[in-house]
Order: structure tokens, then C-alpha cells, then sequence
């Protein structure tokens, strides 16, 4: 059995450590806000927060998450978190959707380490998110929306 | 014959009637019309006497005030669920904050695409072209029982009562009451046959920014997905398919398999060996631990390079004539001066963002539940019925939302629904069953857009004027050998093959176009408009590379063209417009030395007109894509935000086929497995998209596919006026590319 706290939550998870967290959220843990898109760490669809920070859970194994938080997208909060939703919601950013998940969990690690973010800032941070439907001239002018509500 | 991975029912009885769709010999046959002529019919006017007022269908009035729409389509993305709740709520007068929407189930008879017949489905662009006339008439109907059960309860004369969101007045009395408490005795009432719509001029959400309704759900992680389906008891399938097309299972080994923890069965079907356990890493473990010898010998086993060699030796001999127009060649043989040309096209992945899967549970009374994101209900619940012997009755499909699909998740052979449906059968349906595919299953499983070559030939008089075209196209057709195949192949010619181009709108005085359907064994699709996918570039370039041969300027030379064309003219005119485009424009960005460059495109898709002018900027085999100007005639514009954000997604969507995307086969293997090598676009490389809006008073047409044809041949006409290089071919080789 291992330890996983999850948006707060303490969960026990029989599996095996070398399971993805991706896999251990949706499966074990019913929480599937966080997406599979590949697998190989290369579109950011399974974004969630190790202890706020923003990583890959594909590439994640739960026996390496310790006693780290993790945090996805039906959990993360505050004033950042809040931000990023409002103008996510405002300019209608989603299409399919699938992705907006991992998206919008990057944003708010860009937003909460730069709080005002550059178009540079932005593609650097955001490029490993990848969304199929296009939606990205929103995305960017939703994240500089939520620099602004923020400052 | 496409016999690839397309399972054959395993049904004893040889004819069993399906509603609407007849399963005989394993092959499944259904009266399909995709038809044109009526699309543009139900698009062009109402025909009010022959669709009945169905309110009960679409809108349901609960108590609490709640007016939920029910949505036909599958939504993947394009924003219809909104789109179409509009056109319903804007008829009722109802509340916006009070909509909700559910998918519809599977019901031909009450959900049919009038665009496809009898069949029940989304594709084409036609979701909200072919619901309009149809859900106004049922919100209207809607509220005129609102009023007639307030007029019955207030005793007063129904022609006194006013409605305005989701309340019904009578001023004279000073009473008003909400929907939900006029729900139970407007149920009561008679539907009336010909409820009064509105005037255009009396809309109050269409043709205004209503926010999305799925933009709260898919930004907190609430939005269920198919892939999110969770039964009670489900155990995850993940199968091992061939590694080439039409290679089936020789034998199998799963006793390594067996042994992962967490497998709970290893099934043989039809393709391939499916692995279940009790979640998905675990199936994917065991998948991996499975030794599969394959029997390769009715597989398609040749490279791409081998088939596209082929399609060009096939290129010199006439092919099927799709269009013709007095002697083309003849024509060509007296002109000034002759251009020739050849376009190639690879196999195109859709890799929609959610993977390809679905979930079949059977219910205690033998029948069955499906939870997938269902493009083709009718076909879906045919093949699915086949595949486990029961009548389409007792299968119910529950549409979820879908992770994109881009055209994959319609396919005639609902291919990855028969594939769930034999794992159920051979598991005795003791659990349900939650296929998923990989990534990687998704990228290298086929249904890819066609692999094509055009080649062109055309004559230009002494003042630049064409004399006759001449055009012939080889690809493998999409219908043929298809349930769609009696409807949209005429005489060997698949209309998706040459659709915006025999066609086209240009005023040429003869043509010939030609087509050859290629026959490999690679299953192909349509992808996100279609054949248009690689007419508009043909056309488009080709008829830039003219322009610039007659000394002309690419916008008037198309407008010269376009007289017999007003609706793409105008478009035309709008982009160019307001992109600044004027001949002096255009030279100076090129003069200014920076490798900047402007291109145009326009075409017409699926009756909607998509203009475009690119900005880009060609360095050293690189490409930049600075900003696209856009201007789209849709008619009536629903949800004017949600076209804008259609045709901004086509440009993110289409971009990394220009740059770079292809599916190529080695030896019948596919090469490109997943997003590193086959890489969608990326924040970075979007560039600034401005849509401008045509308006109009015409009916609505679609958006979910016009804005990508002309993606292409804008990019591709920008970098010959950065570079004077004429780059035809997609993904486009900017190796060559020299530097400004």
C-alpha cells in the first residue's frame, strides 16, 4: 500500500510503484480531470502539482512521489488558480477541452512564479502543452487576462 | 475491398433489419444519402410542412425552471451543444442562465441528420445547417404551449400574452408566471403544426456572443469524457493489433501476460489480442508481455514511397473523368504559355487529443449500454448490435463528450466500436468493457486522410487569360467499399476525392479533370474537410502560380475569376481588406529584405466561404507564420464568438500539416507513433489570427471545416512572395528554402 495525498486528501493506493501517477489518479482514484494524451511527456495533458510545482504524472511513478502534495484539477485553489478559471471562462477559450486541463494547470505555475508573464514567458512555459483543437491565441490572451486581475 | 480491421459481425443469422441498417454476409449495409442537394435544401429554406414541430424531442421544461436541450450531434469541440441550444432557447424566449443540455440517444426517427438521410450523425459541417429550421420550429412550438396553458389558466385571449426570458406575461391582468410552473399543463396542450418563428430582426441570442455552456466543466476537471467512463466492475481493454494493415493473428502466447499483476484475461478476437485487467497501465503491462506471431500475408506490406511511386506512374494514363468542359488540351496546345505542376500529399494522422476507446456494458436483461463519443449513432448501433447478435433495440448509446475527432471518430465501419463490441462477446459480457487504445494505438491504426499526388497543367493567352486546365488527381477514395458507397461514388468517381476542384468556382473556359482511385491496403478517412484538404491547395497555388505568370495581382486575378461566384468574391474582398492587401503592400513587405512575404487563399467548403491572407516570414528553411487574416460567409451567424474560434483552431490545428506532419509506412509499418514524430503545432508557433464575419441574412452553415482548406495555400502563396520559391508540396520541404 502507498501513500498518496491528493487535493488534501490522504489515499492509500494498492499498486505498484512503479505505476504512473497518472494512472493511479484516474484508475485507483477516480479522479480524471487529468488527462492522458501520450504518455511521453509530450503534450501536458496529465499536468497536476507536485508540491505546487507542475509536472508530467505520465512520467511521474507514484513510489517517487514521497510525501509530496499533489494537487489536479479538481483541486487546485486560490487566488491564482481562481484567476486563470475567470478568464478561461470570459474568453472562452475551450474547444474539445481534453487538454485544458494540463493547460490550465501550467498557467497557474507559470502565473504563480511570474506573475506577469511575457508572450516569451508564456511560450516557453506553455509549449509542452499541446491543444489539438488550436485554441492557443486564447490561451495566451487568457493568461495575460489573468496577469491583469491579479496585479 | 477495405476488409482492414474492419470487424465482420460474427452473427449466425445471415439477415436480421437493424432499423434502418441491414447486417447480410458480414457486410453492413445502410440507406445513406449524403446528399448535397439536400443539405442545401434543409439549409436554404424550411420545408416546415414536412418536419414536424417536436417539441417533446428537443426541449424538456422541468419545474424548477430548467430548460434542457437535447443536443443530436456529437459535440467534439466545435461548440454546437451551444450553438444549437441558442437557436432552441432564442424561439422559446427562454432564460439563458436556465439551459442545460443532454446528448441525445440513439433515434434515427427523431434525430436524424437531414443532411444524411435517415441517419443519425455529425459530419460535414452540418450540425447547425441542418438543425436550424428544426429546432426553431421546436422551441417555437414550445412556447406557443407556454402561452396557450397560461391563456387557458388566466382565462385570457393567447394573443395578449408576451414571453421574455423564461417568463409568460399578461400585462392587462398584471400576472406572470415562470416556465416551471407553466411546465405540466403546457405538456398538456397540442403541439401546433405551424408555430410562428421569428423574425431575424426579433433574435436575441442568435447572432450575439453566448457563452459557451461546456467552458465552466472543462475548466475544473468535471467534463466526463469517454475515456473517464467509469462502471461499476469495468476492467480496462487494451489490444494488440497487427503492426501492418490486414495482418491478422497466426498465434499467441499470453502466458506472460496472464502473469502481470492486475491482468485478469487475454481474448483473441478479430483484430487481434485484447488484454483486460483491472486498469489501464496494468492492460498496457500486460499487452507489452504478450508474444504475438502475425500472419502477414493478405497485409499491405510496401512502403509509402513504393504506393506514391506507383500513384505517379498511374498519373500518366487518363483516369476517370469527375468534370469536363470542351477540349482542355486542345485548348492548352494554342496557348502563349503553358504552366504544369505536381502537388503530393501524405497519409494524415487526425491524433485527436483523446485517445480512440469506448465502454459496453451489458445490462441483467441481455442488453447492452454504450458510453463512448458516438459520431455515427446509427451506424455505431448497428455494428455494435452485429457484433453481439442482438437487434439495435437493445443497445443504448450514451454520447459523451469528445476529446476532438477531426473526422476519425465517424467511421463508416465503426471500427474501434466493433472492436469493443467482440471483446464483450468473447468475454460473455461478464464485466463491461472499457477499450482504450494508446497513443500510440490511435496514431498507427489507420483511417488516415488519403495519400495524394495532383498534377495540373494550364495555358495562359498573350494577355494572361487562362485557356483551358487540365487536371488529374489519384488517391485511394474514401466511400468505396463503405456503406457510404452507393450514395457519394458516381461512375468510379468519389465525390470527397475531387470535391473543390472539379467544382471549382473559377470561370475556366475547359477543363478536364481527371481521377484514378488508388487501391493500397491503408485504410483512409476523411480528416477535417475532407478532399478539400488537398484541392484547396492544389487549386489555390495553382492559381497563384498563374497570376504571377500572367503579371497580375493574386486578388484581383481571382476576383476576375469569381465573377459567377458572388458570396466567395465578397469574402475575398474582406480579407484582403482587412489585411491592408494591395499590390504596393505586398511588394514592399517582400522589398524589405526581411523574408516577409503575403499570400492569399479562398475556397468554399461544405457551402461556407473561408478567404485568408498570410503574413509569414521564410528564413534559412524556416517558416514563421506571423499572422492570418481571415474573413468567413457562414450565413446567419449563430454564435458569432464560436466561428471566430473555429477558424483561429483550424489555423492551430492545420499548421503542423504545412510544416511538417505526414504518416509514412516502411514495409507496412508506420513510422510515426506519437506526438514526437509526429508533432501537433505549439503555443509558439501559433500566429495572430483575426476573423472577420461576413454578414448576411442567408441560413447558417457550418464552421467546423472551412477554415482549413485555405490554410495551406495562403502559407504556401506567402512564402513565394518572401522568396520567389514555389513550394507545392505538403508537409511543405523547407530544406530547400533559401535564405531572404
Amino acid at each position: 500500500m502507498l501513500k498518496l495525498t491528493v487535493n488534501g486528501v490522504a489515499h492509500e493506493v494498492d499498486a505498484d510503484p512503479e505505476m504512473p501517477l497518472l494512472w493511479a489518479l484516474r484508475d485507483h482514484l477516480n479522479q480524471t480531470g487529468t488527462k492522458y494524451g501520450c504518455g511521453i511527456a509530450q503534450c501536458g495533458a496529465c499536468t497536476v502539482h507536485l508540491d505546487g510545482q507542475p509536472v508530467r504524472a505520465c512520467q511521474t511513478r507514484i513510489g517517487d512521489v514521497g510525501e509530496a502534495k499533489i494537487t489536479t484539477i479538481e483541486g487546485v485553489n486560490g487566488k491564482v488558480a481562481e484567476a486563470v478559471r475567470t478568464a478561461w471562462r470570459g474568453l472562452d477559450v475551450v474547444q474539445c477541452g481534453y487538454c485544458q486541463s494540463g493547460q490550465i494547470m501550467s498557467a497557474i505555475g507559470l502565473l504563480s512564479g511570474n506573475p506577469k508573464p511575457t508572450d516569451a514567458d508564456i511560450d516557453g512555459a506553455m509549449d509542452g502543452n499541446v491543444c489539438r483543437c488550436g485554441t492557443y491565441q486564447r490561451i495566451r490572451a487568457a493568461i495575460h487576462e489573468a496577469a491583469r486581475t491579479l496585479a | 475491398m477495405l476488409k482492414v480491421r474492419q470487424a465482420t459481425p460474427p452473427v449466425p443469422s445471415r439477415r436480421a433489419f437493424l432499423g434502418g441498417a441491414t447486417v447480410a454476409a458480414g457486410a453492413l449495409v445502410i440507406g445513406f444519402t449524403l446528399d448535397p442537394a439536400k443539405l442545401a435544401k434543409a439549409a436554404a429554406g424550411p420545408d416546415l410542412s414536412a418536419m414536424p414541430a417536436a417539441p417533446n424531442a428537443f426541449v424538456r421544461i422541468a419545474a424548477d425552471d430548467t430548460v434542457t436541450v437535447v443536443i443530436k450531434h456529437l459535440d467534439m469541440g466545435q461548440g454546437n451543444t451551444t450553438g444549437l441550444a441558442t437557436i432552441l432557447a432564442d424561439e422559446l424566449d427562454a432564460d439563458w442562465a436556465t439551459i442545460r443540455t443532454t446528448f441525445a440517444p440513439a433515434d434515427a426517427t427523431l434525430y436524424n441528420n437531414f443532411a444524411f438521410g435517415p441517419v443519425q450523425g455529425t459530419g460535414g459541417s452540418t450540425a447547425i445547417a441542418n438543425s436550424w429550421y428544426q429546432l426553431r420550429k421546436a422551441g417555437a412550438a414550445a412556447r406557443a404551449m407556454l402561452v396557450a396553458a397560461a391563456a387557458e389558466r388566466w382565462k385570457v385571449p393567447a394573443s395578449e400574452i408576451t414571453v421574455e426570458s423564461g417568463t409568460v406575461r399578461h400585462a392587462a391582468s398584471n400576472r406572470q408566471a415562470r416556465f416551471g410552473e407553466l411546465a405540466e399543463a403546457a405538456a398538456a396542450q397540442p403541439v401546433p403544426k405551424e408555430p410562428r418563428l421569428k423574425e431575424a430582426s426579433q433574435f436575441k441570442l442568435i447572432g450575439q456572443k453566448v457563452a459557451r455552456l461546456d467552458s465552466g466543466p472543462k475548466t475544473d476537471g468535471t467534463a466526463i469524457y469517454s475515456l473517464d467512463i467509469r462502471r461499476p466492475g469495468q476492467l480496462t481493454a487494451v489490444v494488440a493489433h497487427s503492426p501492418r494493415f490486414g495482418g491478422t493473428v497466426k498465434s499467441v502466447d499470453d502466458k506472460a501476460a496472464r502473469a502481470v499483476v492486475g491482468v485478469v484475461d487475454v481474448v483473441t478476437i478479430p483484430t487481434g489480442v485484447a488484454v483486460l485487467a483491472r486498469d489501464t497501465w496494468s492492460a498496457m503491462k500486460g499487452r507489452d508481455a504478450l508474444t504475438v506471431t502475425w500472419d502477414d500475408s493478405a497485409a499491405e506490406t510496401r512502403s509509402s514511397d513504393a504506393i506514391l511511386a506507383e500513384y505517379r506512374q498511374r498519373l500518366g494514363t487518363p483516369g476517370l473523368v469527375a468534370s469536363k468542359k470542351g477540349d482542355a488540351a486542345g485548348a492548352i496546345a494554342g496557348s502563349a504559355k503553358v504552366l504544369e505542376a505536381e502537388f503530393t500529399f501524405p497519409y494524415l494522422a487526425h491524433a485527436a487529443m483523446e485517445p480512440l476507446n469506448a465502454t459496453i456494458e451489458k445490462a441483467a436483461d441481455g442488453s447492452y449500454d454504450v458510453f463512448a463519443g458516438c459520431q455515427l449513432q446509427t451506424i455505431e448501433q448497428a455494428v455494435i448490435a452485429a457484433n453481439l447478435g442482438v437487434t439495435t433495440d437493445k443497445v443504448r448509446l450514451h454520447t459523451q463528450w469528445a476529446g476532438g475527432s477531426f473526422g476519425r471518430r465517424a467511421t463508416p465501419s465503426a471500427d474501434y466500436f466493433a472492436e469493443t463490441a467482440t471483446i464483450v462477446r468473447a468475454t460473455g459480457g461478464k464485466a463491461p468493457v472499457h477499450l482504450v487504445w494508446t497513443r500510440e494505438d490511435d496514431m498507427a491504426g489507420g483511417f488516415y486522410r488519403p495519400m495524394v499526388v495532383h498534377r495540373l497543367r494550364a495555358g495562359l493567352d498573350a494577355k494572361g487569360a487562362i485557356t483551358g486546365w487540365e487536371h488529374r488527381t489519384i488517391g485511394k477514395s474514401i466511400m468505396i467499399g463503405t456503406a457510404f458507397e452507393t450514395m457519394l461514388v458516381k461512375d468510379g468517381v468519389d465525390a470527397t476525392s475531387v470535391e473543390g476542384a472539379s467544382d471549382t468556382p473559377y470561370a475556366l473556359p475547359a477543363y478536364r479533370f481527371e481521377v484514378h482511385n488508388a487501391r493500397e491496403g491503408v485504410p483512409v478517412l476523411w480528416w477535417r474537410s475532407v478532399g478539400h484538404t488537398h484541392t484547396a491547395q492544389a487549386m489555390e497555388v495553382f492559381i497563384d502560380e498563374l497570376a504571377h505568370a500572367a503579371g497580375a495581382d493574386p486578388v484581383a486575378y481571382r476576383l476576375g475569376l469569381l465573377g459567377g461566384a458572388p458570396r466567395l468574391s465578397a469574402t475575398l474582398k474582406l480579407a484582403a481588406e482587412k489585411a491592408g492587401w494591395d499590390p504596393k503592400a505586398v511588394a514592399e513587405a517582400k522589398a524589405s529584405g526581411k523574408g516577409r512575404g503575403l499570400g492569399v487563399a479562398a475556397h468554399e467548403s461544405f457551402g461556407s466561404y473561408v478567404a485568408m491572407v498570410a503574413d509569414v516570414t521564410a528564413e534559412d528553411a524556416k517558416v514563421k507564420v506571423n499572422r492570418i487574416v481571415a474573413a468567413v460567409d457562414v450565413g446567419i451567424a449563430v454564435n458569432p464568438d464560436v466561428i471566430r474560434a473555429q477558424v483561429e483552431g483550424a489555423v492551430g490545428f492545420a499548421l503542423s500539416s504545412v510544416l511538417r506532419n505526414k504518416i509514412t509506412l516502411k514495409d507496412g509499418v508506420v513510422q510515426e507513433k506519437n506526438f514526437d514524430a509526429y508533432e501537433p503545432t505549439r503555443m509558439s508557433e501559433m500566429p495572430v489570427v483575426e476573423v472577420h464575419i461576413v454578414p448576411s441574412t442567408a441560413a447558417p452553415t457550418g464552421i467546423g471545416e472551412p477554415g482549413v482548406p485555405v490554410i495551406a495555400p495562403a502559407i504556401s502563396n506567402a512564402i513565394f512572395a518572401a522568396t520567389g520559391q514555389r513550394l507545392r508540396s505538403l508537409p511543405l520541404n523547407l530544406s530547400g528554402l533559401k535564405g531572404a
